[in-house]
């Protein structure tokens, strides 16, 4: 019976990077003097289910490696070993390796199988270095091979004593075609250069040549039969037939071998690891080419193509793990829905007026129900953030030796929940956060001795709820911001002028400009490339922002505020032209009635309008979006200030309608992404309303002022096209 | 039913090239401007009626704009500006064919306003011609085949070389023109 076991993969994909996950924080938390048997039994079990379930599924690299893993485990776990800081650093890079080996592997990428032997390698040494069982293991592999028993076939144990780097021999025939030579094709040549790749043995095979006197000195009769010990793999042979292959009868073979095998770079890969893409072809008889990532799954696919089809390419699927709790929460909720829709509809069929006041109060229920049920639903794209806080004690761990710096990881608020989407996208600019604060905030010991701060630094990453947002605090108690560093080099990228007064908050906020890294050398932490603009625009994507508050001396604190959610979305719904536009109410600053005197004209066609002390620029939504607007006065129309980040701008919109909770729909799903516009919506008539994309809106006034500065002269018309 | 989907899917040209087996393939026709145009049956999702759009900003002219169609929102696209043919006002006859396009990107549904659907034909490649070479001025990719049913020409298009690409390039009266000649 044979049962397709790729169903089964991405739940093994899942499992095993939980394990791995649970491997590493276990790692981290073990203390090598005082050990604790349950870290050390949780650390064994993650392993041993990875390695039983890797064999399972023919993963045998990664059974392989596991098992040489186990068995340091093990030893340590009967107490028969004592672990120290080395074996605890080993394994972390073995989580690591297992970890990219996983991740080639779900994508279906080949696996790169170098450094998980040279770990094995380090880990046999230690393991030889006591235990006489551990050295009857000295090739681990091959116990390792026969220890995942699933790989008997003979196309695997030949294809892994290819890989294992023996010198293999080639049985090559090679019948030309009888106009060869008119070609211009020379096999002598082709005889030099595969001697140049291994010791060749040739014999002519004499079968058609005809007596003399019918014999075309131009045509060739010649067949060879020929036997090539090298290292090389079959491609490169390949590679010498390639003028000729078309035309003539050419096979390569692995000599003695029961199947052909088409070996690209598995070989190579292993002797040299040069190639990255060991890629093993398998002929069957059936003429079916699998491509597998690794000889033992060859051994499995080519049984696999006795069946009806190819390998089929696993789709990458992303799932969702949901508590039991809030699955039953849903339940209940769909119960009383279905209960209060029955009541309605029970009242429908007998509807008098009579009954006015239970038919209200019915549709306030199923308010109520529907309500609920939306929150509950989205609660379940919710998970806690400790998913994304989970890498960091590793990272600082590693970045602290790297860097010489002792540091503390402070974790608080991980069961803080968020929207999945959110989390996977703030995943990046967190670490880079974090990454800065390790190796620009943070002090040397010296240096924060010489200070007069404790040696240790901290660095605290905090998560917690605040008015329907969620906040994310990366507190570093290091060397805080240097103002006149920053300002000189503003002043030097021409961000800022020097006569320009600023206040300390918008000092601070000039580290959010573009280009803008005052590490006064690029290290291979942090510096590179990346800056906190981008940062910064990642989260304005996702409609949050970010915000610095550093003291001198004393450390700095961003604060990134994000949205619970970006299915739903709180929209103010405004009216230009015939046309409902919806505005992320978040980024709303306020709505009103401009007072003319206080609107100026600038040169380049942009207004500006005076809010308070601060100039605002003015976006015409209806010359931007081609709208014909019920009147081109702005004395007539209304303003909504908007803000995004410290950027404001105000928008001229005919009028205001009402605040509703939207769902957002992609536009790019069935078309594409349109500039100013973040999604679409359905209103309550139906009716399809877009939403503004604030941020793109910001962006089109700097253009503005760009051109009003006279960098570009673009005239707001030609723009606005 | 499922496998004959996936054929037109993925073989669009390679019907072109003919095959073995005499297979027919089931068209929707539809008129626009005294031409008959058809499309892969499989492709169409639903035919409704021309109702109100929310036009997209700064989009081409023959992008009429979204419609909420259950939930999901599809662009609307007018074929007779697409073709570049005269601009009609719509009527209660005006019909939308919502397809299904398979891009690059993964399938997509898009509308087409035509002025009126017309026959459902069983054809088999074998009564297609392909388009004549019209020189390079002239982008035929998209058109299928040409068909003559009851000695009427039927140009029957391929939806995902028509609808398939964010940038359309501009098919003008006079390409059609010419074609309709040269047939």
């Amino acid at each position: 019976m044979s049962i397709d076991l790729s169903q089964f993969h991405q739940v093994f994909f899942e499992e095993s990077f939980e394990g791995l996950q649970t491997m590493e924080s276990s790692l981290l938390d073990i203390d090598c003097e005082n050990l604790d048997s349950e870290t050390i039994n949780c650390i064994f079990r993650a392993a041993h289910s990875i390695k039983g379930s890797s064999s399972t599924f023919g993963f045998t690299e990664v059974a392989e490696f596991t098992h040489v893993l186990e068995t340091l485990l093990d030893q340590v776990r009967e107490g028969s070993r004592q672990l120290s800081q080395d074996h605890i650093e080993l394994l972390l890079q073995s989580v690591d390796c297992l970890n990219g080996m996983l991740t080639a592997l779900q994508s279906e990428q080949p696996v790169d199988t170098q450094q998980s032997k040279q770990l094995i390698e380090q880990f046999n040494c230690i393991l030889n270095g006591s235990e006489p069982e551990a050295a009857a293991s000295e090739s681990a592999s091959a116990k390792a091979v026969e220890e995942t028993a699933q790989s008997k076939e003979v196309a695997s144990e030949a294809a892994s004593s290819i890989s294992n780097g023996d010198i293999t021999t080639w049985q090559i025939t090679f019948i030309p075609d009888v106009n060869l030579l008119r070609t211009g094709n020379e096999p002598l040549r082709m005889f030099r250069e595969l001697a140049e790749l291994g010791e060749l043995t040739v014999t002519a095979k004499l079968d058609n040549l005809p007596d003399l006197p019918a014999l075309n000195p131009e045509e060739c009769y010649l067949g060879w039969e020929m036997y090539l010990d090298t290292r090389e793999d079959k491609q490169k042979i390949e590679e010498v037939f390639e003028w000729v292959v078309d035309e003539s009868e050419l096979h390569i073979s692995v000599a003695g071998g029961l199947f052909d095998f088409e070996e690209d770079a598995g070989a190579a890969e292993s002797l040299e690891s040069a190639q990255p893409s060991p890629v093993v072809e398998v002929e069957t008889p059936a003429e079916v080419v699998v491509k597998p990532e690794k000889p033992a799954v060859a051994a499995k696919a080519a049984e696999a193509t006795l069946g009806p089809k190819e390998t089929a390419k696993t789709s990458e699927s992303t799932s969702i793990r949901v508590s039991i709790e809030k699955i039953d929460s849903l339940v209940n909720l769909v119960g009383e829905l279905v209960i209060t829709q029955s009541m309605l509809g029970q009242l429908g069929t007998e509807f008098d007026l009579s009954k006015l006041a239970n038919l209200q109060e019915g549709l306030a229920q199923l308010e109520h129900n529907t309500r609920e049920l939306q929150e509950s639903v989205m609660r379940i794209r919710m998970l806690p953030i400790s998913f994304t806080f989970s890498r960091f004690p590793r990272m600082v761990r590693d970045l602290s030796r790297q860097l010489g710096k002792k540091i503390e990881l402070k974790l608080s608020g991980e069961q803080t929940e968020l929207d999945k989407t959110v989390m996977e996208k703030i995943g990046d600019p967190l670490v880079h956060l974090v990454r800065n604060a390790l190796d620009h905030g943070l002090e040397t010991p010296e240096d924060r001795i010489a200070a007069g701060k404790p040696e240790t630094g901290t660095i605290t990453l905090n998560a917690f709820h605040q008015s329907g947002n969620i906040m994310i605090e990366i507190i570093d108690d290091g060397r805080g911001l240097n103002k006149e560093k920053i300002l000189q080099k503003a002043i030097q990228n021409g961000v800022i002028i020097e006569q320009e007064q600023l206040s300390d908050e918008q000092v601070q906020d000039l580290i959010f400009q573009p280009g803008f890294s005052t590490a006064e050398q690029v290290t291979d932490v942090s510096g590179r490339g990346v800056g906190m603009d981008v940062v910064r625009r990642n989260i304005q994507e996702l409609n949050g922002g970010i915000e610095v508050k550093s003291v001198e001396g004393e450390g700095s604190t961003f604060t990134i505020r994000l949205p619970l959610t970006l299915a739903i979305l709180d929209g103010q719904l405004i009216q230009v032209g015939d046309q409902t536009y919806i505005v992320p109410l978040v980024s709303i600053v306020e709505s009103l009635q401009p007072d003319m005197n206080l609107i100026n004209h600038v040169a380049g066609g942009c207004d500006v309008f005076r809010l308070r002390d601060e100039y605002i620029p003015i976006i015409k939504l209806w010359e931007v979006f081609g709208e014909e607007p019920r009147s081109r006065e702005l004395s007539e129309s209304l303003l909504v200030v908007v803000e995004v980040g410290s950027a404001k701008v105000a928008i001229v919109v005919d009028e205001l309608l009402g605040q509703q909770q939207v769902v957002i729909k992609s536009m790019e799903t069935n078309y594409k992404k349109v500039e100013g516009i973040s999604g679409a919506t359905i209103l309550g008539d139906g009716t399809v309303s877009l939403i503004l994309d604030v941020t793109d809106l910001v962006q089109m006034a700097g253009d503005q002022q760009n051109s009003k500065n006279g960098l570009k002269l673009v005239s707001s018309k030609t723009w606005a096209a | 039913m499922n496998t004959a989907e996936e054929r037109t899917y993925e073989n669009a040209d390679t019907e072109l090239a003919g095959r073995e087996n005499e297979q027919t393939d089931q068209y929707l026709t539809f008129i626009m401007a005294e031409e008959e145009y058809g499309v892969d049956i499989l492709r169409v999702q639903e035919i409704r009626g021309w109702e109100s759009v929310t036009p997209i900003p700064n989009a081409p002219s023959h992008i009429k704009g979204v419609i909420n169609l259950r939930g999901t929102i599809v662009p609307i696209i007018d074929l007779r500006q697409r073709f570049g043919l005269s601009k009609v006002d719509y009527g209660p006859l005006t019909v939308v064919i919502v397809l299904k396009v398979n891009t690059e990107k993964g399938a997509r549904v898009m509308g087409i306003v035509v002025d009126a659907v017309s026959d459902v034909y069983s054809l088999s490649s074998d009564d297609m011609k392909s388009a004549p070479d019209l020189g390079d001025q002239v982008n035929t990719s998209y058109i299928k085949g040409l068909v003559n049913v009851n000695s009427k020409m039927v140009i029957l298009l391929d939806i995902n070389e028509l609808l398939g690409a964010d940038t359309i390039p501009d098919v003008s009266l006079s390409a059609l023109k010419e074609l309709k000649e040269s047939n």
